[in-house]
Formats: C-alpha cells, sequence, structure tokens
C-alpha cells in the first residue's frame, strides 16, 4: 500500500511537470515559435529547471496576511490534486498467485465517484482560503471569483456523471450481478466492448468537458487567474516553493480532469481491441502494462485537447461564466439525466 | 443590458448560438498552425548580419597609416552623453595631431551616431557592432585597443555615409 503511494505520487509530481512541458511546447508551435529547446534535449529538462529555481526562491509572506492560512492553503489545493488519484485505477487486476492486486490504491471501492466529486469540493478551500489569507484586493477578488465559478459547474458535473452511472448500473443488472456501483473500476468494466461512454451520452460529455474546465480554472474559464484582469488572482501573494505548489496543483488537476474523462466517458484503460486478440490473458502483467500505458496515452490526448482550447477560444467574461454555469449547464444536465432515465426503463 | 435592436442574440439561429460549429473552426485554425514553420531564430548559432545603414557601436578607423583621427574634440564636443574622452598629442606624420588617449564609456553612449556626423575626417564611425558585454563598469570603458578596426571591415558603413550623407 505504501508503495503504491510513493509510486502515484510520485507519478502525478512526474505527470504535472510533463503537462507543463507540453502545455510549453502546443503552445509556442500554435503561436508558430519553437518552445524551450535549451535545457536538455529538446528542452525535456525544463520543468525541472522551473521547479528548482521555485525552490531557491524567496518564500516572501505579506505581513497582513493571516500567517497560518497563507501557509495552509496551497498544501490543501496541492493535498486535494494529489488525494483523488488514491480511487482512479490505472489498469485491470493482475493475478500473482491467487492474489488479486489492484493497480491503484483503492480503485474498487465502493464510493470512488462520490470520492471524487466531495475531494473537488474540498479543493475549493484552498483557493478561497488563498485568495482570502493574502490581504490584497486582488487575491481576494480573485479567490472569491475562483470559488464561486467552480462551485456552480460543481452541480453541471456531478448531474453529468448521474448520468453515467444510470448507464453503467444498468449494464450491470442486465448481468445479474451486483458489482460495486460507484467504484471507477466497475464503471470502466461496464465499458468493455465499445460500450464507452461518450457515445452512449455525447450530451453529458460536452457537459462534463465544459465543467471540467471550469473546475480546473482554464481557459477559456481562466478569469480568476488570468494576468491582464487580476494580475495573478489568487497566487498574486505567493512565492517561491508555495507558488510552485499552487502551479502544480494547476496542472495535477488538470491531469485529474482529464483521468476522470478518460475514465468516465472514454472507456478509461481499455485497449480498443479486446485483449484476446493480442493473445494476452486477463490479469496478466503485461496486459496490465499494456493498459496503463493506453490509459497514459488516453489522458495525454485529453490534456492535449485541453491545452488546445487555451490558445485557441477567448476568455468568459464573468456574468457570461456564471450564466452559462446556472442557466445553461445545469438545465440540460438535469435534462441529460432525464432523458437516461427514460430511455433506460424503455429498453429494459 | 437595455438595448432590444439586432443584439447579437437575435440575430443568430438556435444552432448557432450554441457556437460549437465556430469553436471547431477556431481549433482547426489553431491546429493547422501547429504545423506551419516557425520564425524563431536560434541565436548564438544563427547570427543577425546587420545593413549598411544599422548604427551599431562607434569604432575608430585604421587605415594604411594608423587611426584617421586628428583628436580635434568635435566628437566629445558633440556627443550628447558626454561619452567620448580624448587627449592630443603631437605626431611626425603628415597629420601632426593624434589621440594619445581615446576611451568611448560604453555605458553612457547612447549610439546616436553624433560622433560620426560631425567627424571631419571620417576617422569615427558606427559599426555594425551589437554583441556588446560587459562584466564590470570598468570594461565598459573602451581604450583606444578595442576601438580602432581595420578600414575593410567597415566598408559598408563607409559606403552608406558616401551615398547617403
Amino acid at each position: 500500500m505504501l508503495i503504491k503511494a510513493i509510486v502515484i505520487v510520485t507519478m502525478i509530481m512526474l505527470a504535472a511537470a510533463t503537462l507543463v512541458y507540453i502545455e510549453r511546447k502546443l503552445s509556442a508551435f500554435i503561436q508558430n515559435r519553437i518552445g524551450p529547446n535549451r535545457t536538455g534535449p529538446f528542452g525535456l529538462l525544463q520543468p525541472f529547471a522551473d521547479v528548482i529555481k521555485l525552490f531557491m526562491k524567496e518564500d516572501i509572506v505579506p505581513t497582513a496576511a493571516d500567517q497560518r492560512f497563507h501557509k495552509i492553503a496551497p498544501i490543501i489545493s496541492l493535498g486535494v490534486a494529489v488525494a483523488v488519484y488514491s480511487v482512479i485505477p490505472f489498469a485491470n487486476y493482475i493475478m500473482i498467485g491467487t492474489h488479486k492486486i489492484f493497480i491503484g490504491i483503492a480503485p474498487d471501492i465502493n464510493i470512488g465517484l462520490l470520492f471524487i466529486l466531495a475531494m473537488t469540493s474540498v479543493g475549493v478551500y484552498g483557493i478561497t482560503l488563498a485568495g482570502w489569507s493574502s490581504n490584497s484586493k486582488y487575491s481576494l477578488l480573485g479567490g472569491l471569483r475562483s470559488s464561486a465559478q467552480m462551485i456552480s459547474y460543481e452541480l453541471s458535473m456531478g448531474l453529468a456523471v448521474i448520468g453515467v452511472l444510470l448507464v453503467s448500473n444498468a449494464f450491470t443488472q442486465h448481468n445479474g450481478t451486483w458489482l460495486n456501483t460507484m467504484s471507477l473500476n466497475t464503471l470502466v468494466l461496464n465499458q468493455i466492448g465499445w460500450r464507452w461512454n461518450i457515445l452512449l451520452q455525447p450530451l453529458g460529455f460536452i457537459i462534463f468537458l465544459v465543467a471540467s474546465f471550469a473546475e480546473t480554472n482554464r481557459s477559456p474559464f481562466d478569469l480568476p487567474e488570468a494576468e491582464p484582469e487580476l494580475v495573478g488572482g489568487y497566487n498574486t501573494e505567493y512565492t517561491g516553493m508555495k507558488f510552485g505548489m499552487f502551479f502544480l496543483a494547476e496542472y495535477g488537476n488538470l491531469a485529474t480532469s482529464s483521468a476522470f474523462i478518460t475514465l468516465l466517458y472514454l472507456g478509461g484503460w481499455q485497449l480498443p481491441i479486446p485483449a484476446s486478440w493480442l493473445g494476452l490473458q486477463d490479469g496478466t502483467i503485461l496486459l496490465a502494462l499494456c493498459q496503463f500505458i493506453m490509459f497514459l496515452a488516453k489522458i495525454i490526448l485529453v490534456a492535449t485537447f485541453f491545452i488546445w482550447v487555451r490558445w485557441s477560444l477567448p476568455r468568459f467574461r464573468y456574468d457570461q461564466l456564471m450564466y452559462m454555469g446556472w442557466k445553461v449547464l445545469l438545465p440540460l444536465s438535469l435534462l441529460n439525466v432525464v432523458i437516461t432515465a427514460i430511455v433506460i426503463y424503455l429498453l429494459n | 443590458m437595455n438595448n432590444t435592436k439586432n443584439t447579437e442574440a437575435e440575430r443568430l439561429s438556435f444552432l448557432e448560438k450554441i457556437y460549437i460549429p465556430e469553436i471547431a473552426k477556431g481549433l482547426g485554425v489553431t491546429f493547422k498552425q501547429m504545423f506551419k514553420p516557425k520564425f524563431t531564430r536560434q541565436y548564438p548559432e544563427e547570427v543577425w548580419e546587420p545593413e549598411g545603414s544599422y548604427r551599431g557601436r562607434p569604432v575608430l578607423v585604421q587605415d594604411e597609416n594608423g587611426e584617421r583621427c586628428v583628436a580635434c574634440g568635435l566628437c566629445a564636443r558633440v556627443c550628447p552623453a558626454l561619452a567620448i574622452e580624448m587627449q592630443a598629442s603631437e605626431t611626425e606624420k603628415e597629420k601632426e595631431r593624434y589621440p594619445v588617449k581615446f576611451e568611448i564609456n560604453m555605458l553612457r553612449c547612447i549610439f546616436c551616431g553624433f560622433c560620426e556626423e560631425v567627424c571631419p575626417e571620417e576617422a569615427i564611425v558606427m559599426s555594425k557592432d551589437y554583441h556588446l558585454v560587459f562584466t564590470s563598469q570598468e570594461e565598459a570603458i573602451l581604450g583606444k585597443d578595442k576601438l580602432l578596426v581595420p578600414i575593410e571591415k567597415l566598408k559598408d558603413r563607409l559606403e552608406y555615409l558616401r551615398e547617403y550623407k
């Protein structure tokens, strides 16, 4: 268990660093320039250089700031970004002898999905505390805007997820056995055989995608941290490694959201072809490795899509953002749940 | 939000208001840009050579008889930033005067080119050199040894001066 935890935390840090690198290179290519290419071959060591630089910087805390919360806020953000990974399944189980080992810390837990929604809600605390405790008008506005935005879009996200649960549950009952209903492993298992939820729940997919953009504070919903608008929003007063933790938390959240989108809608760790075509048995390490690599590839694709959208679309104004969250996405997600329920009832 | 005349919301059809085709078109444009050529110049390997009209670092012209400068003091007088300092002395050559000390303080120089314009002998010109790196203030005060440049290297600038000034 401890080994798994250490491996997963290391992986998250590497994933955040990789995403930073991909973002810089991809944004450079979109803007007709080359990204970092001096540190290491093709600039691969650039994120590590950034992290080392952040460690070396002086840690300034404003004297009028609330000292305790100023220090705790980045810890909450980063802690939540990492904690969510405990319920993500990276591959199907491995059989070593008669021992079933799950890849992931607790992917089969019965409340997997609820845990994720809960942890993203706790993540709002990190940003709100950061904005409040910095005792500066830009931070306060940025923090409040960000937390309002995250709370509004969590609702639509939760309702879109309910659609996925309904669909997944329908298949579970069809098989006649009751598996753990909200565990992420079950959700992925129920998508075996090209029953990917993106095809069964297109509206839910779009709603979840848009809500994910808003949850991670990424363009086009990045008003809380947009430089021309708010000088940096909630992380204005943060320097050195505390800023580094917010930075890592943002890219960690990006990786987490990509992981959810692939788990819930794109079939998780499944290979596009049945494993028997490759001659691999269920439960072997080789198959688990293939599935793991597939999962990573899908996450990188979705994260690339996030980055691509950031550099293509203009930013939402704050009132347009709130309008969309409450008056457009919430009714649409309710509609999605109702339609899904009706279709499942009629087909059963 | 009271104007009800022809707002965008009223002009667009329902399908257009969702903006998804527009978003997709925008994403397509960005995607295509990824494969177009990049405009970055890899600096230390690819260096930009300026034109003759470029005003770089001021240098003293050196032809077959040594420097052309006669230490008249006009460039030091006209320099707006007071960057030039010189000390004249006698010599046996035909020009009879030469600068025994000639210093340009690069930290004061503003690269305006007045010294080049006012010189009666065409002895000080603005070269093409822009790679100026100094590691201390003393190093930035260039003496005659660093300022003398053979005339072959300054041909572009001298040609430009002949044609345009």
